[in-house]
């Protein structure tokens, strides 16, 4: 089974399947129907024709003799038949779906009229069997006449069941003029005394709505009296039929909610209507929240200790999903959900599971109170209730619980999808970076996937090697992981093997005491059947030192094995092709490293972009890791250490300009490299030894160390100059900077895209750009912030009040001291509720200096719009929590 | 139906036997246009739920975006399916009831055979339970019920009474057919 996992995982990505372990023939055609959509339409094509069309499987032993075209010699002598016959054949027309749909018009017709007769029957199952099929066949307007003098006649039958089905029928068929015919009647049947009839008519009056609005409308107060009726079900009906009569009403909607709220709701499928109108009401009016309480919340409430689950479940997923829930509002839901966890229903304990999964990705805090037995259904039976207790948990735990978590997903691990393997190994990545300290636990599990899981997805196992071959060696022990790493070169396809051999040799490269080892396994891979792990294994040999003794790596190897691969692929295989075997090697320095514009004449045929030519579109790598990589494969930058941060590009020039510029400030510790990401829109123009004069007069501290222009600049093709400063070391000093393009012009003919031999310098004034103290602040969440801010003690706590005058709202506000700070929120509490008067803003990260700060915000509305805000600092150095106020205070 | 605006709604309800073959089913909702759609949902569904054990408490599971409630009892597979977004708890009344209802029906012999020999009864049993989407009933006994009252018609002239008797007939008639 788990062989399948290669051909399952990417083509069931929507949905989890459950499957137990057991291997049965039904489970081999599954997976085979999974592995590509079109054999799946063949295969049912196929097992359709299997079976006769015109009849549903069940029906098979009374209809083999009778098909379709049948029908019309059947049923014409229909009078003269003996009755036991007219049952028999009318069982023919029992199944809805088929004989309905598959019959040609011709024959419906012929069916339809065969089966008024029918109707001359006084047997009332055998009329409801006639009502069932009038319906299916939904026949014609002409047709319609006929039947409806006697449904119409039913409709007033003395005998209940009738009249229910007289009216669910005729609203089902009838049109606009019918309607007007039989209102009277269907007024009169909604406030029947008979729930069944009543219910028949307001159930048609929904479906109705659909059609003839302006009939249904005006049945209001037989729909309001029905919904006071004694009988539960009827209930239901009159209040659906009601507010959608209303819905478009506001006004009349919160007050069918204010009086129905008091009490008077018997029905549990009612009282779930009424939550929901209930919370409708609740989103659509915020605005008369004045003492901060929300009107109706009291009633969703005390929903929650009604004596019907269904109810109590209703209300506790309506007040999880209110806007901007406060904990205090969450609790009493949390709780019956977390009742709901143990019960030994398996649908109660899947919805409860459901939602706090869903508020786990809002509120993560909120959830926790239910770990524990959130971690006893990590082994239901169930496997989608496990599936979404194991998720929540990824979500909701703390560092300290990811030891015990990850224990018992390894329990967990051997029995459940292969699919949803993948998506633990997903969260587990994710919990690494979310706790980098316990990489360790984290880094074991994975190789125990490893080993125990005969795991033969290819993309996987080769992820997970190359990951070990990066972390493994950092490790306090790196010498357990070669067995297992050496173990995939014997077990499995060549693509794998051939990542484990590179692998290995990271090991040898990383540990120099390992070296000897290493080079044993390597020999041995030189006999593998492959090429690639040959050739891999012969040249990580000979790269590594050959002889096999301890020897400290070359630095140039280790670039090799752990660099990124800088060369664009394109050019590469072009260098590559035009290389003709001569005595002088190829050399891979050769190969330029720019991308390549595409020849002016392609460019005019491909569509021309909507916003002009956009830096970001086609630009550099933007994610902090490739631009750590980008600088460290630039020597001059390579020095000046580790990238501490790296801001998000901020334009120097307007939209839609000649020159479109951007730039990235990359923050070292005694550094400053400015990325000024550059791109020309001018096709009739080459941009030559392109440089940024920065002016750093207003930036004191600041001085530069070294500027690296941008030999050609082609029309939309972008390309980088980088200027670079140095700091004081470790401050997060500030400044402003003035900056000028300065670059020499070369004509291009845009028929050849030849450019001129000579060219004119020129020059391009850029906006100012400024350092601030938030680019020394790295967005780290923490996922308990009470625990962090408890942990770090207030020791250097800073406190102060601030007045932030008049604000255009108490959300605008927050979002400002955010951006200001440049901090990571915590726990969502950067959404500020609609109208409230108040708010707390919980913010975390890392200042220069790798200085944990934790930051609590108390807003509070002083005045109609003056804001006024308490800033609280807690962190390492009490210097750091001087500074962050200093940026408060200066911002 | 879409159309039943925050009304809770039952996309279908579905009766198979321990092949996943139909013994009745029933769709309120426009989402499996086609016949063939229809059965490959069915056959889809139990591939799904196949292999649990729903016969004690009803189970439940997510698929494509649909919420379903099933149990089996015998060589019966019974499955409601509401939308994802829909209230388990809904769903699984509207299981329960049909269950129920179908017991009664079948005065407690629920399996496929039963379940043919009265599909008459099961047909009007799904019709009961729910109206396009909408729930009608959710207790077992009343949709039970509504199904049998096949009490005679009141205003039915004496004469026409031996009709119950060809009634009768007809189903020993179908029962001796169905045996053969």
């Amino acid at each position: 089974m788990i062989a399948k996992l290669g051909n399952l995982c990417g083509l069931n990505a929507g949905f989890f399947v459950f499957r137990r372990n057991s291997e049965e023939e039904e489970e081999e055609e599954e997976e085979e129907e999974s592995r590509c959509s079109s054999s799946t339409t063949r295969r049912q094509g196929k097992y359709l024709e299997d079976s006769p069309p015109s009849a549903p499987p069940m029906a098979q032993p009374l209809v083999k003799k009778d098909d379709d075209h049948d029908d019309e010699a059947e049923y014409s002598p229909f009078m003269g038949i003996e009755k036991g016959s007219v049952l028999q054949e009318a069982r023919v027309f029992n199944d809805p779906q088929l004989d309905a749909r598959r019959c040609s018009q011709v024959e419906a017709t012929e069916v339809f009229f065969a089966v008024t007769k029918l109707f001359q029957s006084r047997d009332l199952g055998l009329r409801r069997m006639v009502y069932l099929i009038i319906k299916e066949l939904s026949p014609s307007s002409d047709e319609v006449i006929i039947v409806t003098s006697s449904l119409m006649k039913d409709m007033n039958s003395k005998t209940d069941m009738y009249r229910a089905n007289a009216i669910r029928v005729l609203c089902r068929i009838t049109d606009g003029t019918l309607l007007t015919q039989i209102e009277r009647y269907l007024k009169q049947a909604i406030v029947d005394k008979n729930p069944v009839v009543a219910s028949a008519a307001l159930v048609s009056g929904i479906h109705l709505l659909q059609t003839n609005p302006e009939i249904v409308k005006r049945w209001s107060n037989e729909v309001q009296e029905a919904v006071q009726s004694r009988s539960p079900l009827v209930q239901f009906h009159a209040l659906a039929l009601l507010h959608q009569i209303r819905q478009n009403d506001r006004l009349a909607v919160s007050k069918l909610v204010t009086s129905l709220t008091r009490g008077s709701v018997r029905s549990p499928l009612a009282q779930c209507l009424l939550i929901r109108y209930t919370s409708q009401v609740i989103r659509e009016s915020g605005n008369n929240t004045q003492s901060g309480d929300r009107p109706f919340y009291d009633f969703l409430e005390s929903c929650l200790r009604h004596k019907s689950e269904m109810v109590i479940f209703e209300a506790a997923r309506e007040i999880t999903e209110l806007n901007g829930v406060t904990s205090r509002e969450l609790t009493p839901a949390i709780t019956v959900l977390q009742l709901f966890l143990s019960s030994s229903k398996p649908v109660l304990r899947f919805a409860a599971v459901r939602t706090l999964n869903k508020v786990a990705m809002k509120h993560p805090m909120a959830v926790t109170n239910c770990n524990i037995d959130m971690e006893s259904l990590i082994s239901d039976q169930n496997r989608s209730i496990a599936t979404l207790a194991i998720t929540t948990l990824l979500k909701t735990g703390n560092e300290s619980s990811v030891d015990r978590l990850m224990k018992q997903i390894t329990n967990f691990m051997s029995d459940i999808a292969d699919e949803f393997k993948i998506v633990v190994v997903e969260a587990i990545r994710s919990l690494c970076l979310k706790f980098p300290l316990k990489y360790r636990s984290l880094m074991n599990f994975l190789s125990n996937i490893l080993r125990e899981e005969d795991c033969e997805f290819t993309y996987l196992s080769t992820q997970i090697l190359h990951f070990l071959g990066v972390e493994g060696p950092k490790t306090s022990d790196p010498s357990k992981y070669i067995r297992y790493i050496y173990n995939r070169v014997h077990l499995e396809n060549a693509t794998v093997r051939a990542s484990a051999v590179s692998t290995l040799a990271k090991f040898g490269a990383a540990v120099d005491e390992l070296k000897p080892r290493i080079f044993v396994l390597l020999r041995r891979c030189v006999f593998d059947s492959d090429d690639e792990v040959r050739d891999r294994a012969t040249l990580y040999q000979n790269t590594l030192g050959g002889d096999g003794s301890v020897v400290e790596t070359d630095k140039d190897v280790k670039d090799f094995l752990f660099g990124s691969f800088d060369v664009p692929l394109v050019n590469l295989e072009t260098s590559l092709k035009n290389y003709e075997p001569s005595e002088e090697p190829f050399d891979i320095n050769a190969v330029p490293r720019e991308v390549k514009s595409v020849p002016l004449a392609d460019k005019k045929a491909a569509t021309k972009k909507p916003t002009g030519l956009g830096v970001s579109s086609n630009g550099p790598p933007s994610t902090a890791d490739s631009y750590e990589r980008m600088l460290l494969s630039i020597p001059e930058f390579a020095k000046f250490g580790k990238l501490f941060k790296s801001s998000a590009p901020v334009e120097l020039t307007e939209a839609e300009t000649e020159y479109a510029v951007n730039v990235v400030k990359h923050i070292f510790d005694k550094h400053v490299v400015f990325q000024y990401n550059c791109t020309n829109t001018i096709p009739e123009q080459l941009l030559e030894d392109v440089i940024v004069i920065v002016d750093a007069s207003e930036a004191e501290e600041f001085s530069e160390v070294l500027s690296k222009p941008l030999r050609s600049l082609p029309y939309d093709s972008p390309g980088q100059t980088f200027v670079a400063f140095e700091k004081p070391e470790g401050l997060a000093t500030v400044g402003k900077f003035s900056n000028i393009l300065k670059f020499i012009v070369k004509e291009v003919d845009p028929s050849t895209g030849e450019a001129e031999e000579d060219g004119v310098e020129d020059e391009y004034q850029l906006e100012d750009l400024e350092v601030v103290a938030g680019d020394y602040i790295l967005k780290v969440g923490v996922s308990n912030f009470r625990n962090a801010w408890e942990t770090m003690g207030a020791d250097c706590e800073r406190v102060d009040e601030y007045g932030l005058g008049p604000r255009e709202s108490l959300a605008e506000a927050v979002n400002t001291v955010i951006n200001l700070l440049g901090m990571q929120p915590c726990e969502g509490t950067e959404v500020v509720p609609p109208n409230s008067r108040s708010h707390t803003c919980l913010l975390s990260g890392v200042y220069i200096g790798n200085v944990k700060v934790l930051v609590r915000l108390s807003f509070g509305l002083d005045g109609p719009k003056d804001v006024a805000m308490k800033l609280a600092v807690r962190s390492e150095d009490e210097s750091v929590s001087d500074a962050i106020h200093e940026i408060v205070a200066s911002g | 139906m879409a159309s039943n605006g925050m009304c809770p709604s039952v996309k279908n309800i579905l009766l198979l036997d321990s092949e996943g073959k139909r013994v009745a089913v029933k769709y309120y909702s426009d989402d499996w246009p086609t016949n063939n759609a229809k059965l490959a949902f069915e056959k889809f569904v139990f591939s799904k739920t196949v292999k649990t054990n729903a016969r004690t408490e009803a189970e439940v599971t997510l698929l494509e975006n649909n919420i379903i409630i099933y149990k089996f009892v015998q060589d019966l597979h019974f499955f409601v399916t509401g939308g994802d977004d829909e209230n388990e708890l809904i769903l699984a009344s509207v299981l329960q009831g049909f269950f129920d209802a179908v017991t009664l029906l079948l005065r407690s012999n629920v399996d496929k055979r039963e379940a043919l020999e009265n599909l008459d009864l099961i047909l009007l049993c799904l019709d009961e339970i729910v109206d396009g989407g909408i729930i009608l009933e959710t207790n077992g006994a009343l949709i039970a019920e509504k199904v049998t009252s096949s009490s005679l018609d009141a205003d039915a002239p004496l004469s026409e009474q031996t009709l119950t008797q060809a009634w009768a007939t007809a189903r020993d008639h179908l029962t001796r057919t169905l045996l053969k």
